[in-house]
């Protein structure tokens, strides 16, 4: 049987209004492994992460995810695929009219028919797996610092124990040691709960750290996604700028 | 003790949990949501899983499972794992790394009504109190600029008295239009019996220029452009611009708030009078059709009977319900915390508090003009 990858996208081509943002891209990613994709400001990373979330519709080609395309799933199929997908966006995107207990249960209550102590133990447990106390529980997402919010941002995306993860800028906005912190709780949970986990960076201590493999999007497409080292070595301008300018640590 | 997913049983003080199946989010049933409780049949030092014939589990399978660990503040008793791969042990390792005494429950009290009556109670007189100050702070600006006039920022005023004033008009001429007509029908039908029927221009003219129309177009200002203030005003406080043109050196109060007011202060008199018109334009054709009084004879008698006062009463008030307006509805905005819900709940508290401040402002109006003898 011919294994698939977690996630596949198989000649993307996105365009707005006249602009294109992906020709023709192909990406994928590793099951169990960490990818990072990395690319200039407005080289479309997130873009290319929401289209592969289905929150933007590709004007050419396809998501797969295991094998099977976004466009076929039926409804249900599509409710079960959004509950093996777990996504942190930039700012945590919490509701903000909800504590942060409150978050991490709306997945938990739509998709299952548990008790409410239950389920206050389960957020509970997973509110002090990414790192916080269970007092965070009870307070409003305005109320916490920005690493805590994205922190409980993952909380509320591991909530239903995805297989993939999509992280968008996970270390952005945060002190290098609690950037570094972030990434060992990646780590450490990637190992425990076997997931795969699609990462948008900037942070070159964040890809050196975590990432199995790095994927570089220039020119409207992916040009390469290997090891970290090989992509270093990659014949480009902008990945020998961008992994040996002033910034780097592969000197 | 022997279940559909798992098998307990104690030996030396060694709790022996012999998993099968899948233990996922999904798989939770009752059997499984039992297992808590059923453990308090039995007397343990430690606990060893056995997850031979465990197919799949998750983090809240794990979580049910490590709470068989009777986790207390202080410590969570000994545990093993027997014939687990390594992906389900660093998974119970990392669930039970993760547990602790879990926090309890809220619970809704028999007292919670009072606090709330109490809670309630204090914020009443803490907005009144802030509003107040706030409304000191507006004169202390207004004393400021009216030494240097050209400090104001006539542009955004002229911007918001056409957002205030000049938008409204349709709308405030309209209602106007609509209220006068039904008092005069009111007025037909009581008056005729009597056959007093020319005293209705009385019934209109007073009651339009004096109370309906000041207040139909305070009402109205309060709903329209007092909630776009708070909402305004809201938005730029939780994306920081208000702290950011405080950083500048720019005042808030001077920028924003001002500014608004004294656009109000222009605007609302200006609409009341429009206001005032198309009311008593509407009590004339209803006179007209109705009773056949003519224009001429409903203006002459309205110029004797209810006479210029009544237009000035109603005319003098406004100013104080624009300020009030003006300044509730920054105050609320300005108040603003970070959640979108503090936004739609100071737009609410904003409009409630305006309308409720201009009408208990016009009942103190009405009792002094009563005590003046106009």
């Amino acid at each position: 049987m011919k294994r698939y990858h977690p996630v596949d996208a198989k000649g993307i081509t996105t365009k707005f209004g006249r602009k294109f943002v992906h020709k023709d891209l192909n990406f994928h990613a590793e099951e169990g492994k960490i990818t990072g994709i990395v690319g200039g400001s407005g080289s479309g990373k997130s873009v290319l992460m929401n289209t592969m979330l289905g929150l933007i519709e590709p004007q050419c080609g396809e998501i797969f995810f295991n094998g099977l395309s976004r466009k076929k799933l039926k409804r249900n199929d599509i409710r079960e695929l959004n509950n093996s997908i777990g996504v942190l966006f930039q700012g945590g995107a919490l509701f903000s009219s909800l504590t942060i207990l409150d978050n991490i249960l709306v997945p938990l209550r739509e998709y299952t028919n548990l008790s409410e102590q239950l389920l206050r133990g389960i957020a509970s447990m997973k509110i002090q797996m990414v790192g916080l106390t269970s007092e965070a529980l009870d307070l409003y997402p305005s109320e916490l610092s920005g690493g805590m919010r994205k922190r409980a941002g993952l909380a509320r995306a591991l909530a239903l124990d995805p297989k993939l993860l999509f992280l968008d800028e996970p270390t952005a906005g945060l002190d290098p040691i609690a950037a570094h912190a972030f990434d060992e709780l990646i780590l450490s949970l990637k190992t425990s709960m076997d997931l795969t986990v699609v990462m948008v960076t900037h942070d070159l201590d964040s890809l050196l750290n975590t990432c199995d493999k790095v994927a570089v999007l220039i020119n409207k497409q992916i040009a390469i996604i290997d090891s970290l080292h090989k992509v270093a070595k990659y014949d480009n301008p902008w990945v020998k700028e961008y992994f040996n300018g002033p910034r780097s640590r592969f000197n | 003790m022997i279940y559909d997913k798992y098998k307990l049983s104690v030996k030396d003080k060694v709790l022996l949990v012999d998993v099968t199946g899948s233990w996922t989010i999904k798989d939770i049933d009752n059997d499984i949501s039992k297992f808590k409780a059923n453990l308090d049949a039995y007397e343990y030092e430690s606990v060893q899983y056995d997850f031979l014939k465990l197919n799949n589990l998750d983090t809240a399978g794990a979580f049910i499972l490590s709470q068989a660990l009777r986790v207390n503040p202080k410590d969570k008793c000994d545990w093993i794992i027997c014939n687990s791969d390594e992906g389900y042990s660093t998974l119970m390792k990392l669930v039970i790394a993760s547990i602790s005494c879990s926090a309890g429950d809220k619970k809704r009290r028999w007292y919670d009504i009072l606090t709330n009556i109490g809670k309630g109670t204090d914020r009443f007189f803490y907005e009144l109190v802030e509003t107040l100050a706030f409304l000191g702070q507006f004169f202390m600006v207004l004393m400021h600029f009216i030494f240097r006039p050209q400090k104001v920022r006539w542009k955004s005023v002229v911007a918001l008295i056409e957002e205030i004033g000049v938008n409204a008009v349709p709308i405030v001429m309209t209602l106007c239009f609509f209220v006068g007509a039904v008092i005069a029908y009111m007025g037909v039908n009581l008056l005729a019996a009597f056959g007093a029927s020319i005293f209705m221009v009385d019934l209109v003219g007073i009651s339009v220029l004096r109370e309906l129309a000041p207040i139909i177009v305070a009402v109205l200002v309060a709903g329209r452009s007092n909630s776009s203030f708070t909402a305004q005003i809201g938005a730029m406080k939780m994306r920081q611009e208000i702290d950011a043109l405080k950083v500048i050196g720019l005042d808030a109060y001077e920028t924003l708030v001002f500014p608004r007011a004294l656009a109000c202060i222009i605007a609302l008199p200006i609409l009341t009078f429009l206001g005032m018109m198309s009311g008593i334009f509407s009590g004339m054709l209803i006179a007209w059709m109705t009773m056949d009084i003519s224009p001429i004879l409903f203006l002459t008698r309205l110029n004797e009977a209810v006479g210029i006062e009544s237009f000035w009463v109603g005319l003098v008030k406004t100013p104080f319900f624009a300020i009030v307006i003006a300044i509730i509805g920054c105050r609320q905005g300005l108040a603003v915390s970070g959640s979108v819900e503090s936004l739609g709940s100071r737009t609410t508290q904003s409009v409630v508090q305006s309308i409720f401040a201009v009408i208990a402002l016009n009942a103190i109006f009405a009792i002094l003009f009563y005590q003046m003898g106009v």
